[in-house]
């Protein structure tokens, strides 16, 4: 499947049906993040409910402490 | 004769003009940290012409920090400066037409508490978040805005906090790391630090001028190694009952039993231990009463005593801090603070 995220196109070679197995693929279930699908924010607790498609866009930012 | 175009191209911009310049003029901006970000802030604030700019900082000048941090220099290094003073000195060469007020402090809740009647706005250049939540608190109670900034490797990040519009950053505390893993352990490139700066930057001038219809409302990140923007409307994520921008606040973060008295610098292999005031010494008396011990190396500025003793290294500031350096562990750091300290 093909998602845009953070401005790239990236294609999977496995069908993903919600956030959260997207975030386990790309190894980053564990990790605080902040998450817009398709101009929407994510609440952690909807990551499992939260279907994906075909041609979905995400924006996905962590926080950072340096400076 | 400086003066009078001094702030032309500025003014010739259309959104400042001369009322925005003049209003720029009136401001006073408090920058917590003058490391990476905090010099550059500064920097771009005092030429842009900012009456007033407080910088608060606890550390000091070391070679590691002259890849990005724009207002030191190998002489700071040598002399071990404390950053707030080499700041000040740097940025009044600069633009003598501006105030500069520097402290050499750690920017805990008394400390930002009493500058926040007198400033405008408070830019975040900090390296950590405990500080950053201190902040916040303090932007909440007296409806100062602050604009959050943050970088490592090639990414960074920042979101203005404006009381009584935006989430702060209490409401979004459950994306915040609590681990360790943001230190700069990773590294970090100057145009990362900059690029920050300069939306940081930015929504200060829209700020101060008063277009805040032109601020950016949204939380912006980005890897410029990467080719990556991101911009996340963040609204959504105001909590009705957050604990420091709500209306049943409590202000947690300066309400302080929790005050850290200990904290470990970021990537630095260095703790900072912060005594309660009654216990303050007096660091000339100290280097007096060491120079018998020829085991420990010392060297002394009108700003700090530096001591070194095998592999450790305590530098004594005159605020009663100090850091030691050499370890990450806390309780082998009180050990050895004791130990020469007292």
């Amino acid at each position: 499947m093909k998602l845009h995220i953070n401005g790239d196109v990236i294609e999977l070679e496995q069908q993903m049906s919600t956030v959260e197995e997207l975030l386990t693929h790309l190894g980053l279930q564990e990790k605080p993040l902040i998450i817009e699908h398709n101009q929407s924010i994510l609440k952690k607790e909807d990551h499992s409910s939260r279907e994906i498609q075909d041609g979905d866009q995400f924006e996905i930012v962590h926080f950072v402490g340096g400076g | 004769m400086l003066e009078n175009n001094r702030y032309h191209r500025q003014e010739l911009f259309q959104p400042i003009g001369k009322e925005g310049q003049q209003k720029l003029r009136n401001c006073h901006v408090l920058i917590v940290g003058a490391g990476a970000l905090g010099s550059s802030s500064a920097e771009q604030l005092v030429r842009a012409g900012v009456g007033t700019v407080s910088l608060v900082d606890r550390d000091y000048v070391e070679l590691t920090n002259l890849q990005r941090q724009q207002l030191y220099t190998e002489e700071d290094v040598s002399e071990q400066m404390p950053k707030a003073v080499a700041a000040e000195q740097r940025l009044q060469k600069i633009n003598q037409d501006v105030t500069v007020h520097a402290h050499v402090i750690d920017a805990g809740p008394e400390e930002l508490s009493s500058f926040a009647q007198y400033v405008d706005l408070m830019i975040d250049a900090t390296d950590n978040f405990d500080t950053r939540f201190v902040m916040n608190d303090v932007s909440q109670k007296y409806e100062i805005p602050w604009i959050y900034g943050a970088c490592v490797s090639s990414y960074g990040v920042t979101f203005t906090v404006l009381p009584g519009e935006t989430p702060c950053l209490q409401c979004l505390i459950d994306y915040i790391p609590k681990d360790g893993a943001t230190c700069d352990t990773v590294g970090i490139i100057n145009p990362a630090v900059q690029m920050v700066v300069s939306y940081q930057v930015t929504e200060a001038l829209k700020y101060l001028v008063g277009d805040t219809g032109a601020m950016m409302g949204q939380l912006i990140g980005f890897d410029l190694w990467k080719n990556e923007r991101m911009e996340l409307s963040v609204a959504s994520l105001k909590k009705d009952d957050c604990p420091s921008c709500s209306a049943q606040r409590t202000l947690p973060y300066l309400a302080y039993q929790n005050q850290l008295k200990t904290a470990v610098l970021c990537g630095r292999d260095t703790v900072q231990i912060r005594p309660p005031r009654e216990e303050r010494v007096n660091i000339s008396d100290l280097a007096q009463s060491l120079k018998r011990n020829e085991q420990v190396k010392l060297f002394e500025n009108p700003y700090l005593l530096s001591m070194e003793i095998d592999d450790v290294r305590l530098v004594l500031f005159q605020d009663g801090r100090t850091l030691i350096h050499g370890t990450k562990d806390i309780t082998e750091a009180k050990k050895i603070y004791y130990q020469y300290v007292g």
